[in-house]
């Protein structure tokens, strides 16, 4: 198949290209299961090296390669090229500074993930035995879905809320506050809870959704979210049911 | 230039670099780590499986067992009491990164969950043992995330995206690195006490492989070229498990759940290769029987790959073939397995709960890499000498715990153990040492070197070397070897190597994030390391582990019973070769006990 590349360009060191603006590659004998990341790769080595992107691992573990493909965030390592049509738009994420091209200044991101105590907190004696420290099945299944947070920011820069406010910690943070505050290993909960209960915290969060379909993890994020909001107003993560098992209990009843 | 000091400088945010910035943090030094990728974005977060460690959470268990099969799985090569310290260490740094939080899946009393992987055995090969602690098939990802957050919890200083590109050398002792800052384009000087390398592995080298774009072997290359050797550079392990054609790892946690092999004629050939292991069996041994079932026509739809299958009433089938009691279905292997069905379903539109998986052999893992000894010491000859001021652990090291042939789990375990080992280490040097001065003219050949690449006027792009590269390595320095195969590797990556300097072509010529020049500069690190690599696997006259001659098929342990050391000398641009093997395999434990003398390997 040929496809048409529409790429939202910006290059800080070349006069007339500096502002935003749009650039168009086409590319013939394309495979309905190409990766959309190994057609940025053939524009860039056979068309044009200055086109700028960051990747690694190339099959959306790493996270790098987070982009706007048709106006959805997603992994262009996880996109093919038979989900896109023959005329694709391919742009940075939005809501961060654009650095060249399709590379964004993500300091603003980890900077909002770092205000959440993203570590594990116990400073209880550990066990005797110099064993690890027990956990049941069941409480280490209760925050399975917000480990696999690979900090790539799809979630965070397809939120309204955070294009219109830059100070809201975003989903993604909150994804990996989630994640200590539901683990029952973990002791500083409560200090969590209060950071999030800030005016740039949960709150901000409107339940537009964009976060949830744009994770390439399928982390349901928007039920994270409602699990810290809950819990928050509850006063500690204790009792908190799962957002999925209210779901079931509304739809079974 | 702007010059950084810190007494720590670390090459590397991955599981080995961030365990030794945490280690030397804690023990008191002023630590830096300079990383190309933001720290979560690194290649360990990519590893699936498991770690293994003889916690017995399940089976009777023991590190010498694991230290044992660790020898045996290296085919005779790694040096034995690097062997004990790794299985001994593995214990108590599995049990650490718990008691760091790492959510590991558990067991029915809440124990750290454990499965079954290639080559790992109770009681000296009697029988498969579950010693892979794993969270799912995310482990590594668990890993680095759990490391990256205690490292900020210990305000670890971070320099993300500073890409290193030379060492520092000044009296004899490592004295920093000079790395680009990304964004800028910038040189900047990290001057340290201590340099440790932890920058990862060079798969990138081969056409078909399971290692990220990034894994372009940058540290390794760096200190190649001041003189420091690399060690049995010949063995670099290819994973019996890449998806067909993309080279994306499928974890051998699936054969841990239960999933064979199986060849056009739909038999689960391993049978006959590994009768006890099967598809358990060593790496290096898998990967040979598949292309050997290639080879004999037995491919599917007569092509070069076999299928993997993990489909329930398959497994269940060879499961009560066995006589083992137990069973799986769909939701365990969904459970057990998740990131293996997604990128099944996403790249290749097969679920694995339903359809067998494309398989072929992918270019995986590096064993050797800058000699070190067990306290992440970088060592320079055949008599262990130190290098002052230089540290390398995890995939760029060669301790060597892996020997000819690496086993499954043991690399997160090397980065563990001896990222740990290393960060204690230097923390207690960096007390001791007193700073050398920078050499003169600090950085300004490797400034110069971008100024040629940025400014070269010739007609080929850099990917038409990388990829011609690549299919070199792959058909010639692959899974199976002659001299002859060798030789036109040698000569081809000469002539790659002369285009490299004299007529590649750069579009950007910019200096904020130029991925151009990066490329670039990262293809020249990929040719010396392609180049040592056949080099190294043209001078070992016989076969072991991953390094397997048509023309020298037998193992030969009276001539071969030693390591690879290459140096690289004269010009950079057209450099000489010199190669080493005076440094004998150490084997201590086989002077104290008889088992683990060299013998036949058999699974």
């Amino acid at each position: 198949m040929e496809v048409t590349f529409r790429i939202r360009r910006q290059n800080p060191e070349i006069p007339g290209k500096d502002k935003p603006h749009w650039e168009e590659f086409v590319l013939k004998e394309i495979d309905p299961t190409d990766r959309l990341l190994e057609m940025l790769h053939r524009i860039k080595w056979e068309q044009d090296g200055t086109l700028t992107l960051r990747r690694s691992c190339a099959h959306g573990v790493c996270g790098s390669d987070a982009m706007r493909i048709n106006g959805v965030n997603a992994l262009a390592c996880k996109v093919l090229m038979q989900d896109v049509g023959n005329k694709v738009t391919i742009e940075p994420i939005l809501g961060l500074p654009v650095v060249k091209d399709l590379v964004v200044d993500m300091e603003p991101f980890f900077d909002h993930y770092k205000t959440v105590m993203p570590f594990f907190i116990n400073d209880t004696p550990l066990p005797a035995d110099g064993r690890e420290r027990l956990q049941t099945q069941e409480d280490r299944e209760r925050f399975d879905d917000t480990t696999k947070c690979i900090l790539c920011a799809c979630c965070t820069t397809s939120c309204p809320s955070f294009w219109a406010n830059g100070k809201y910690v975003g989903p993604a943070a909150i994804v990996q506050a989630h994640r200590f505050i539901f683990d029952t290993r973990d002791q500083a909960a409560q200090d969590r809870l209060n950071i999030l209960s800030e005016p740039n915290g949960v709150w901000r969060c409107r339940t537009v959704y964009n976060c949830t379909p744009s994770c390439p993890r399928d982390i349901q994020v928007t039920r994270a979210i409602g699990e810290v909001k809950l819990a928050i107003r509850k006063g500690s993560p204790e009792g908190i049911i799962k957002v999925t098992e209210i779901v079931e209990r509304v739809v079974n009843s | 230039m702007k010059i950084h000091k810190h007494e720590v400088i670390i090459v590397g945010a991955g599981g080995a670099g961030l365990m030794a910035a945490l280690y030397a943090s804690r023990g008191g030094a002023d630590v830096a780590v300079v990383s190309k990728l933001y720290p979560t974005r690194s290649h360990t977060g990519a590893a699936q499986g498991g770690i293994g460690a003889a916690l017995g959470n399940l089976d009777e268990d023991k590190p010498l067992y694991h230290a044992y099969d660790t020898v045996k799985g290296g085919d005779y090569l790694a040096d034995q009491h690097a062997a004990k310290v790794l299985a001994e260490g593995a214990v108590e740094a599995v049990i650490e990164l718990e008691h760091m939080g790492l959510p590991f899946d558990r067991t029915s009393e809440g124990r750290i969950s454990q499965r079954r992987f290639g080559g790992h055995t109770r009681n000296f090969g009697e029988q498969l043992v579950r010693r892979a602690c794993h969270a799912a098939d995310r482990t590594g990802h668990m890993i680095l995330q759990t490391l990256y957050q205690n490292c900020i919890k210990q305000n670890v200083n971070f320099f993300d995206e500073f890409q290193v590109v030379d060492v520092l050398m000044n009296k004899g002792v490592c004295v920093g690195v000079v790395a680009i800052e990304l964004g800028s384009g910038e040189f900047h000087i990290f001057h340290g006490k201590a340099t440790f390398f932890a920058s990862g592995g060079w798969g990138r080298c081969w056409s078909v492989t399971s290692n990220a774009h990034s894994m372009t072997g940058d540290g390794a290359a760096a200190v190649l070229r001041r003189g420091v050797p690399l060690q049995d550079m010949e063995f670099f392990q290819f994973h019996p498990t890449g998806i067909y054609k993309m080279g994306i790892l499928i974890t051998e946690g699936v054969r841990g759940e239960g999933g064979v092999l199986l060849n056009n004629k739909g038999e689960r050939f391993m049978e006959t290769y590994a009768p006890n292991a099967k598809d358990l069996a060593s790496r290096d041994v898998v990967s040979r029987a598949i292309y050997d079932e290639v080879k004999k026509g037995n491919g599917i739809k007569g092509k070069d790959y076999v299928y993997l299958d993990v489909r329930p009433e398959t497994v269940n089938r060879y499961f009560a073939e066995e006589g083992r009691e137990d069973r799986i279905d769909a939701s365990y292997v969904e459970k057990k397995l998740p990131d293996i069905l997604d990128f099944c379903r996403t790249y290749l539109g097969v679920d694995p709960v339903k359809e067998p998986m494309p398989i072929q052999p992918t270019a995986h893992y590096a064993m050797g890499g800058i000699p070190t000894n067990t306290k992440a010491q970088v060592v320079t000859d055949e008599n262990w000498t130190v290098l002052p001021g230089m540290y390398a652990a995890g995939e760029v090291a060669c301790v060597s715990v892996h020997g000819a042939n690496r086993l499954g789990t043991n690399s997160l375990v090397d980065l563990i153990v001896f990222g740990r080992i290393g960060g204690i280490q230097v923390a207690q040097d960096v007390k001791q040492l007193g700073w050398t001065d920078l050499p003169a003219d600090a950085g300004k050949e490797v400034e110069a070197e971008f100024e040629r690449i940025r400014n070269s006027k010739g007609k080929t792009k850099p990917y038409e070397l990388r990829n011609a590269m690549q299919k070199m390595m792959m058909d010639n320095v692959g899974v199976y070897r002659t001299e002859e195969t060798m030789t036109e590797a040698v000569d081809g990556l000469d002539a790659l190597r002369h285009s490299f300097v004299t007529d590649i072509k750069i579009d950007d010529k910019g200096h904020k994030f130029n991925t151009d020049i990066i490329e670039a500069w990262e293809l020249g690190a990929l040719l010396d390391l392609a180049t040592v690599t056949a080099i190294s696997a043209r001078n070992r006259k016989e076969s072991r582990g991953a390094h397997s001659r048509d023309d020298f098929a037998k193992r030969n342990d009276a001539e071969w019973l030693v390591h690879t050391l290459i140096y690289q000398e004269g010009d950079l641009q057209k450099p000489a070769y010199r190669i080493n093997t005076e440094k004998k395999v150490d084997l201590s434990l086989a002077a104290e006990d008889a088992r683990f003398a060299p013998k036949e390997r058999v699974y």
